[in-house]
């Protein structure tokens, strides 16, 4: 079986959001990571080479420097790794990304192609369904499970209060939820050898059956008007004292604990 | 001179880091209150690959470096020196001078399931009256046939009673040189179970409490002849070569403990306010701050180049010796500092300063005291 996983580098939100003065994202100020549900996908497709034996493909769309997740991934047991990268693919939306992903994809051999539901830099969970629909394959999204049966791939979708149990043909997409299995570490031998492995590297010539006015900034759609930060207020904290007095005491007793009084 | 960390090296220290954060910190207290040893993170390390860095693969090992390893050790030590311990003892004492010394088959035998981590290394020098003066070995090995029998005790071994192989330091005979007799001392393996291998009392200790220690005790303990480690009557040269490698991994220990300490603390600095101002605002907390941050760093340099001599060169004994002396010694100072910088809070379990200075302190004593590490590099200024 060949499985390809679709991951994308983003920003680490852990250590808070920084944004550049026009309120675009200040990439370069931020650690980057694997996206979460990509890695739950890439995690899922591990167990089932795991389990029922299959070769993983990871592939990504970004600056060199997304090469780290490609290596990360190949780290914790991916076998091949490709980065598709080139400056006229720059600034892509959804549709463009799609569009040059499906493009990548047409170039290899695959039985299951599995991407993250979304990323948290974008949220639009638009991606991994686009392929799909490029690729004209059925797709499976929001994965809480993923089985193997024959020729066929047993999928549970996640919905708020049920899932459902979904079964398709393969080939096929499906797209992981972050919360599909706890991801694996990488190991330090693994490390040693991504670090030694090759990755291939495709530009816009490499691409299948792709229209340049489909690709980059120029082919997208979607044009961002404006970004900006939100001004996050903390939670507070609430407390009903028995009288007024009691609230006047304890207002004051804050107060000064500030040194404001 | 490039002191920039390769790629394998920067994305090692990351697994270490993410590791040691998310399994090993939020057990550390816990470890340390109980004294029990951390079997699940052990399992949790083995499965990781933590068990074996540096052993070649065909040894199913990871086939990393010692620079690895010693991060490793190192990240582990931030947030648990229990931890940090465990691995130094297992892979520094027991799969190396396996490897270095030990026959093709004994490391067919041995060397696959320690790297594994399936089973857990120690080492047996230090008896009551044979520490840093490794001649005053009582421990005795007398060849019976096809064995050899040992009889003697050792105390104060990490991961103790944990450990399924051991290596073990004994009088094997006398030998005379130029005129005066003096012990033959050989290596031996030994494994968990073997008739008349038993432990004696687990220690209580000040630090590291979730660690292993116990004496092991060999009455008539027969074991095959082939488990001699070396060559007979080389024992005393393969447990100084052993030290010099573990000497690697107690300074990763200890340059672990202080950098976790100096973390800790800077966050709490921050924090803390005392008289209208977060107590970061004090020059003397900024002072000793920025002394702190600058005797880690020195030690890390240091630990960081003996454990690149260990992969380069043949003899590295003064490299570890310095990195283990300058760590343990700037552990100690910084944990110290640290709990101080805390007042109050610094002396009270729940804060994880207290805990690290009580760690810091057996840097300075095992595998060698820092007077010890002293009389290695006095000893190659002299010579």
């Amino acid at each position: 079986m060949k499985i390809i996983v679709c991951i994308k580098q983003v920003p680490d939100t852990k250590g808070g959001v920084k944004f550049n003065p026009d309120g675009t994202l200040d990439r370069a100020a931020m650690l980057a990571i694997m996206n979460p549900d990509d890695k739950a996908g890439l995690e899922a497709a591990l167990r089932l080479k795991d389990q029922y034996g299959a070769e993983v493909t990871v592939i990504t769309m970004g600056l060199p420097k997304a090469t780290d997740v490609l290596r990360e991934a190949l780290a914790m047991g991916a076998d091949k790794a490709v980065l598709v990268t080139d400056r006229v693919l720059g600034g892509a939306d959804t549709w463009a990304t799609s569009t040059t992903l499906a493009g990548a994809i047409r170039n290899l051999e695959y039985d299951l192609i599995i991407t993250g539901r979304q990323a948290i830099d974008g949220d639009t969970a638009q991606v991994g369904p686009q392929i799909a629909e490029h690729l004209q394959l059925p797709v499976i999204s929001y994965a809480q499970d993923i089985k193997i049966d024959g020729d066929k791939v047993v999928v549970q979708r996640q919905y708020d209060d049920r899932y459902h149990v979904l079964e398709s043909q393969m080939p096929c997409l499906v797209t992981a939820l972050a919360e599909l299995n706890e991801p694996r570490y990488m190991t330090p031998g693994g490390i040693f050898d991504a670090c030694k492995a090759e990755i291939t590297t495709w530009g816009r010539a490499d691409l299948k059956d792709v229209e340049d006015c489909n690709l980059g900034l120029a082919g997208s759609p979607t044009k961002i008007a404006k970004a900006s930060d939100k001004v996050r207020k903390g939670a507070g904290v609430k407390v009903t004292p028995d009288s007024p007095e009691e609230a006047a005491a304890y207002i004051v007793e804050k107060l000064q604990e500030k040194h404001v009084i | 001179m490039d002191f920039t960390l390769r790629k394998e090296h920067e994305m090692a220290r990351q697994l270490f880091k993410d590791f040691a954060e998310n399994e090993v910190k939020p057990l550390a207290q816990e470890v340390d209150e109980t004294e029990v040893f951390p079997r699940g993170t052990v399992e949790k390390m083995a499965k990781n690959g933590f068990m074996g860095i540096p052993v070649p693969k065909e040894y199913g090992g990871q086939g990393c470096d010692i620079l690895t390893y010693a991060m490793c050790v190192e990240e582990l030590s931030k947030v648990c020196g229990t931890t940090g311990v465990i691995v130094s003892a297992h892979t520094s004492l027991c799969i190396d001078p396996i490897l270095t010394y030990g026959t093709e088959e004994q490391k067919q035998k041995y060397i696959p399931d320690l790297a594994s981590g399936k089973k857990i290394g120690a080492f047996g020098l230090t008896e009551p009256g044979a520490g840093t003066d490794a001649q005053g070995q009582q421990t005795k090995a007398v060849l019976d046939g096809d064995e050899w029998v040992l009889n003697g005790s050792k105390c104060f071994i990490t991961n103790g009673k944990e450990a399924d192989v051991y290596i073990v330091i004994a009088v094997s005979g006398k030998v005379e040189k130029r005129g005066r007799i003096s012990k033959e001392i050989s290596a031996f393996i030994v494994e968990k179970g073997t008739p008349g291998f038993t432990f004696g009392t687990k220690e209580a200790k000040m630090g590291i409490r979730g660690s292993s220690t116990y004496e092991l005790i060999f009455t008539d303990c027969r074991i095959p002849k082939e488990n001699l480690l070396g060559a007979k009557g080389k024992g005393f040269g393969i447990a100084m070569h052993t030290l010099d490698g573990g000497r690697i991994g107690i300074a990763a220990q200890a340059l672990g403990i202080a950098e976790g300490a100096l973390e800790t603390t800077i966050a709490y600095v921050k924090e803390r306010k005392q008289f209208g101002r977060s107590i970061a605002q004090f020059q003397n907390t900024q002072f000793q701050l920025a002394d702190m941050a600058t005797k880690v760093q020195a030690a890390q340099l240091m630990v960081y180049r003996a454990a690149v001599a260990k992969n380069t060169q043949k003899v590295y004994s003064v490299e570890a010796a310095m990195a283990k002396l300058m760590a343990a010694e700037v552990a100690m100072e910084v944990t110290t500092k640290c709990v101080q910088l805390h007042g109050g809070y610094g002396y009270i379990r729940e804060y994880d300063v207290e805990r690290m200075m009580r760690d810091a302190k057996i840097t300075e004593i095992y595998e060698g005291t820092s007077e010890v590490q002293r009389m290695v590099i006095s000893g190659s200024l002299l010579k």
